[in-house]
């Protein structure tokens, strides 16, 4: 399924650095790894940078941020000297990213289907009518039943499953080869989390897309993705594949998987996470 | 001996909405009782209706044999406190960790504030380091420690937990789990706890329900939910759920 030899992505060395009034705080700290047409996941603990590095890649780091990297590459193109017009291009139409929350990140003010429209516009020459068409047959693709209808609804309309599968949609319309979902299930139900999961693994599957999917939750990182990146203190501190994560040698990612609750094991107390300082180091 | 906490007929009803239709509960004292659903299952309403924060439109809820009139007396909020899920939302940003723990103590007329702050920021593995410090200064786990101490400072029966750890990582979750189980074996406490997690129920609870649209689907032993001896479907799915992501090929 996954082809590794195509790389569309490569970092090496990332790091994000934010100022503020104590000095410089650095959130991603020399960050490496490589892409295909695969799923990887990236797990760590709030504050560990993972997000920090889903976002330099889609170029969304806030401004005040200063992004720096040996290689951070999409197909070639190196991203950090690429002029604003071309990230602009990338972004949104190659590079995709979904947001943890649908009630936050879709615009409350306009329709679903109009925001999906835009979308497709902005990144090709097509007519309203056929942009109007493309939309509710990409809001059918995510099993959306009734698309007419949810095309003219506001996102307040809409439950939060619902409103994850357009921005699904919204993402995916303009074809892109690489998605970045930053926690894209989190806000969900647990039932509702596997149907969205279910039409993204789809999806990513029959595009051959590139996936980077970023989760705390390692469990269902380790059942949804082909490899894992774990991120501790803003540096990677394992990668490996996802069904081998039960081999998992660094004692973070041991600790990580050792400290949640399991139907049917019964540990009490919990053991608990042992932070060492040589980790961060 | 007579229920902890004992609900019949619970209906709560906003505007037309009927949020819970007719719940029956019934939790002994020093039991640790679950509820798990999706969201808008009512789960959090049962809990805040039995706190006196969602309106009951129907039914009776008593606690220890004594049933609650629609005004709450202070004894009873002495005897039922509540932790809940956000510990960014629940705890005064302008006011110390110290202010925040005389509250309670102020509002029921006990004294000895000293000793007890002290006693309650031990209890929950802070120490006297924290007494001073505002909220933002904290992390999140140590928030949820600052108010699961608000919690206990009154020496209450029985604990209301709406979802204490969802929003924590999995290495801070172990950690307030057990802080959880510890006040509970060493006060014999009475927990009532929400959570969409099955996993944290099973681990935390004896007994549990399900809920779905506002209504009890139905109640179970963890022992039986472990052993997947489950009546419903409902419940079945949401076992399947938990048990992560499966491809269909």
């Amino acid at each position: 399924m996954s082809d590794k030899a195509s790389t569309l992505l490569e970092v090496e060395d990332l790091r994000v650095t934010f100022p503020t009034r104590t000095g410089a705080v650095e959130a991603v700290r020399g960050v490496s790894f490589s892409l295909g047409r695969e799923r990887l996941g990236v797990v760590g603990e709030s504050g560990s940078g993972k997000s920090q590095t889903g976002r330099a890649i889609m170029g969304l780091t806030p401004p005040q941020a200063e992004v720096s990297a040996k290689r951070l590459a999409f197909d070639g193109i190196d991203l950090l000297s690429a002029p604003p017009a071309t990230r602009r291009a990338l972004r949104g139409g190659r590079i995709a990213m979904i947001l943890q929350d649908p009630k936050y990140s879709l615009d409350p003010v306009m329709t679903i289907g109009r925001q999906i429209v835009e979308t497709l516009r902005t990144h090709e020459k097509v007519s309203k009518a056929e942009a109007r068409e493309r939309a509710l047959d990409m809001l059918a693709a995510v099993q959306i039943r009734d698309p007419g209808r949810v095309f003219d609804l506001h996102p307040h309309e809409v439950s939060g499953g619902m409103g994850q599968r357009a921005m699904i949609a919204m993402m995916l319309i303009a074809d892109p080869e690489l998605l970045i979902a930053d926690e894209p299930t989190s806000a969900l139900d647990v039932t509702v989390q596997l149907d969205v999961l279910a039409i993204l693994d789809e999806l990513v599957s029959e595009r051959g897309m590139g996936l980077i999917f970023i989760s705390h939750d390692l469990r269902l990182v380790s059942s949804f993705c082909d490899r894992v990146v774990v991120m501790y203190a803003g540096k990677v501190v394992e990668q490996l594949k996802a069904s081998e994560l039960h081999k998992a040698q660094h004692p973070y990612t041991r600790g990580l998987l050792d400290c949640m609750p399991r139907i049917g094991s019964d540990r009490h107390p919990l053991p608990v996470l042992q932070r060492k300082a040589e980790w961060a180091a | 001996m007579s229920a902890a906490l004992a609900v019949q007929g619970l209906d709560v009803v906003f505007d037309r909405f009927r949020a819970l239709k007719g719940v029956n509960l019934a939790v002994q004292p020093g039991e640790s009782f679950g509820l798990v659903g999706e969201s808008g299952s009512g789960k959090s309403t049962l809990l805040r209706a039995i706190a006196g924060l969602a309106p009951a439109a129907a039914g009776t809820i008593s606690i220890n044999g004594k049933q609650l009139g629609h005004r709450r007396d202070k004894a009873f909020y002495r005897q039922i406190q509540m932790v809940f899920q956000d510990p960014y939302g629940s705890l005064h940003p302008r006011q110390t960790v110290d202010r925040l723990l005389q509250e309670p103590l102020a509002i029921h007329g006990i004294g000895d504030g000293e000793r007890r702050i002290a006693q309650a920021l031990d209890e929950v593995g802070l120490g006297s380091g924290f007494r001073f410090r505002y909220p933002h200064q904290l992390s999140g786990g140590q928030r949820q420690r600052v108010a699961i101490a608000r919690a206990l400072i009154l020496e209450p029966s029985i604990l209301l937990l709406d979802e204490p750890t969802s929003a924590l990582d999995a290495s801070v979750q172990a950690e307030v789990l057990n802080l959880l189980e510890e006040v509970r074996n060493a006060r014999g406490l009475t927990f009532l706890m929400v959570s969409h997690d099955l996993a944290v129920i099973t681990h935390m609870c004896g007994r549990l329900m399900v809920m779905q649209d506002g209504e009890a689907v139905e109640q179970l032993a963890a022992a039986d939910l472990v052993s997947r001896k489950v009546a419903q479907d409902y419940t079945r799915r949401l076992l399947t759920a938990s048990d992560g992501f499966v491809r269909s090929l």
